[in-house]
């Protein structure tokens, strides 16, 4: 623990108009580990990640990377920051006009101008570890199933061997089967590059098998966060509620 | 109730009427308030889009692929347009005019119509509704797949790879569009009056061009120049601030078109009265 955290939030908070969204949210990632965010939907978690991004800028609070505070950044560092990461998200958001190879190969050609031929061979590569063919390569986003679709957002999220990778409810929406090859190709992907990762999901199969640590928001704030291990004894009455699924708890739905 | 109010207290009533008032008040602030800050949102986009069209990394490709879409896919819609505009003109120019027997300036009525005028608006309408419609089509859809954020995360900024080539390709093209709509419009004119109404083919083409001066042709080339560019911005402005959801989309797409095409009246009013009263 005495080293920087790879990835620090401190009292950040973010509202759209009258909806409070982050309420003072804390969370910490050490480099190589693997944090796991759970929480009901619409808590914010996607808002916590674009909010580390840059995509959504937080009202309040602090976000470090490596110890440098990333906030009050100029477009020319946030360029080079942004370099380091790597971010599968919830809906694939996979480039539609553009075929699968060019999705990978992306990051290579426009954000390090890599020459087409090269980045190619390496979104091919790429394709193939996260199980797909080199025939996909050649196909349009829409050709594909859901389960292809994560894949490859997969792929193009690992392809420029970012050293932090966010994982939006990688799982949500599959097979539990094709859930469990995501899980895998995650925790390959990750392990492989040496990467830290923040993940978020409320499926809770899939944040035991990736997680090294796990942290549960609510209502903007993280509650609970411990080792992956300890989530079953937490001593957190909501924390509990949530990996059983109970209606019944100090958790209420507004419906 | 209210007239209860009315009779008991008379000064309650009073200032009933001034807090209406000042409920209108409010109102008429936050809607005035709403505008500005719309119109800044605009002038701010506009701004960060022209800024993205002049500094690297460009994207050629993607500038190849807007001019063709845009210049060369538009041009059956334009070609018909201005055609029948020019027919038309030359019909309606020659009913009114031989009540007055100056059937002679039919030539002169189409071409100086088209070159100024209908040509420019026509194309710049019609583009409007298909390649305004289309980006803002496309963007919103990104924008609600997140696919614009994704471009934000593999270090691409989107202004630049989204918008500057639709923008210079809607003003580079738009003036071609409008040239060759021209010269198609003048033909249409030509046709009618040749074969409908029974001009002598030189006579006609010696009046159409007695009268032309460059600076007609010119004032509509630069008219379609800022109209490819308020039409390749507003498609691009609505689709980039698209709500959430498919009804997202569907507005933003509704609002390119009908903010591209006032936008287009409204500056060749006042593009008008630059060029020809020098004001
Ligand atoms: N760009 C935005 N504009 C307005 N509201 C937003 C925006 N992004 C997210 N929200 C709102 O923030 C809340 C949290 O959203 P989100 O982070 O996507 O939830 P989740 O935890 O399911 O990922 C939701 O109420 C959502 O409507
Ligand atoms: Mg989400």
């Amino acid at each position: 623990m005495a080293a920087v955290a790879k990835l620090e939030l401190k009292g950040v908070y973010k509202s759209f108009g009258n909806n409070h969204v982050l309420q003072g949210l804390d969370v910490a990632v050490e480099k190589g580990k693997s944090l796991v965010v759970i929480g009901g939907s619409g808590t914010g978690k996607s808002v916590m990640i674009k909010s580390v991004l840059g995509i959504v800028t937080p009202d309040k609070g602090s976000i470090k990377i490596d110890g440098q505070e990333t906030t009050n950044m100029n477009q020319h560092e946030r360029d080079v920051l942004m370099k380091k990461f790597g971010m599968l998200f919830q809906g694939g958001a996979l480039f539609d006009s553009l075929p699968v190879w060019e999705n990978v190969a992306f990051g290579l050609i426009q954000g390090r101008a890599m020459n087409r031929k090269d980045a190619r061979d390496i979104a091919i590569e790429k394709l193939r570890s996260v199980g797909l063919s080199p025939r996909v390569a050649g196909l349009f986003p829409a050709e594909l199933s859901g389960g292809m679709q994560k894949r490859v957002g997969l792929a193009r999220a690992v392809a420029t061997n970012p050293e932090i990778i966010f994982f939006d409810e990688p799982t949500t929406g599959l097979d539990p089967i094709m859930a469990d090859v995501i899980n895998n190709l995650i925790i390959e992907a990750s392990k492989g590059l040496g990467a830290t990762t923040l993940s978020i999901t409320h499926d809770m199969a899939s944040a035991r098998k990736i997680a090294d640590n796990i942290a549960m928001i609510y209502k903007g704030k993280i509650i609970w966060h411990g080792a992956a291990k300890d989530i079953d004894h937490s001593g957190n009455e909501y924390v509990d509620q949530f990996i059983r699924g109970r209606a019944e708890g100090p958790i209420t739905m507004e419906v | 109730m209210r007239s209860a109010v009315k009779a008991d207290q008379p000064e309650n009533n009073a200032s009933l009427v001034t807090n209406r008032f000042l409920d209108w008040l409010q109102k008429m602030g936050q809607t005035t308030l709403a505008f500005l800050a719309a119109v800044g949102r605009l002038a701010q986009f506009t701004g960060h889009s022209i800024y993205h069209c002049f500094t690297p990394p460009f994207f050629p490709r993607l500038l190849l692929q807007q001019l063709i879409n845009i210049g060369f896919y538009s041009l059956p819609v334009v070609g018909l347009t201005t055609l029948f505009t020019g027919m038309v003109l030359a019909l309606q120019s020659y009913n009114g005019f031989a009540r007055f027997s100056a059937e002679g300036a039919i030539a002169t009525v189409v071409v100086l119509s088209i070159t100024r005028e209908l040509s420019p608006v026509m194309a710049g309408l019609m583009v409007a509704g298909r390649i305004g419609a289309s980006i803002a089509a496309e963007i919103g859809t990104m924008r609600v797949t997140e696919q614009i954020d994704a471009l934000t995360t593999l270090s691409t900024n989107p202004y630049k790879y989204l918008i500057a080539p639709r923008v210079i390709a809607g003003t580079l093209m738009l003036p071609v569009l409008v040239l060759i709509g021209d010269i198609i419009g003048v033909f249409g004119g030509y046709v009618v009056s040749i074969y409908s109404l029974k001009f002598v083919p030189e006579n006609y083409l010696h009046k159409t061009w007695e009268y032309l001066e460059r600076m007609d042709v010119i004032s509509g080339l630069w008219k379609a120049a800022v109209f490819g560019f308020i039409v390749t911005l507003m498609g691009c402005y609505n689709g980039f601030n698209s709500d959430r959801g498919a009804q997202g989309v569907g507005t933003a797409t509704t609002n390119a078109v009908v903010s591209s095409s006032i936008l287009i009246l409204i500056f060749n009013y006042f593009l008008t009265q630059l060029f020809f009263t020098g004001k």
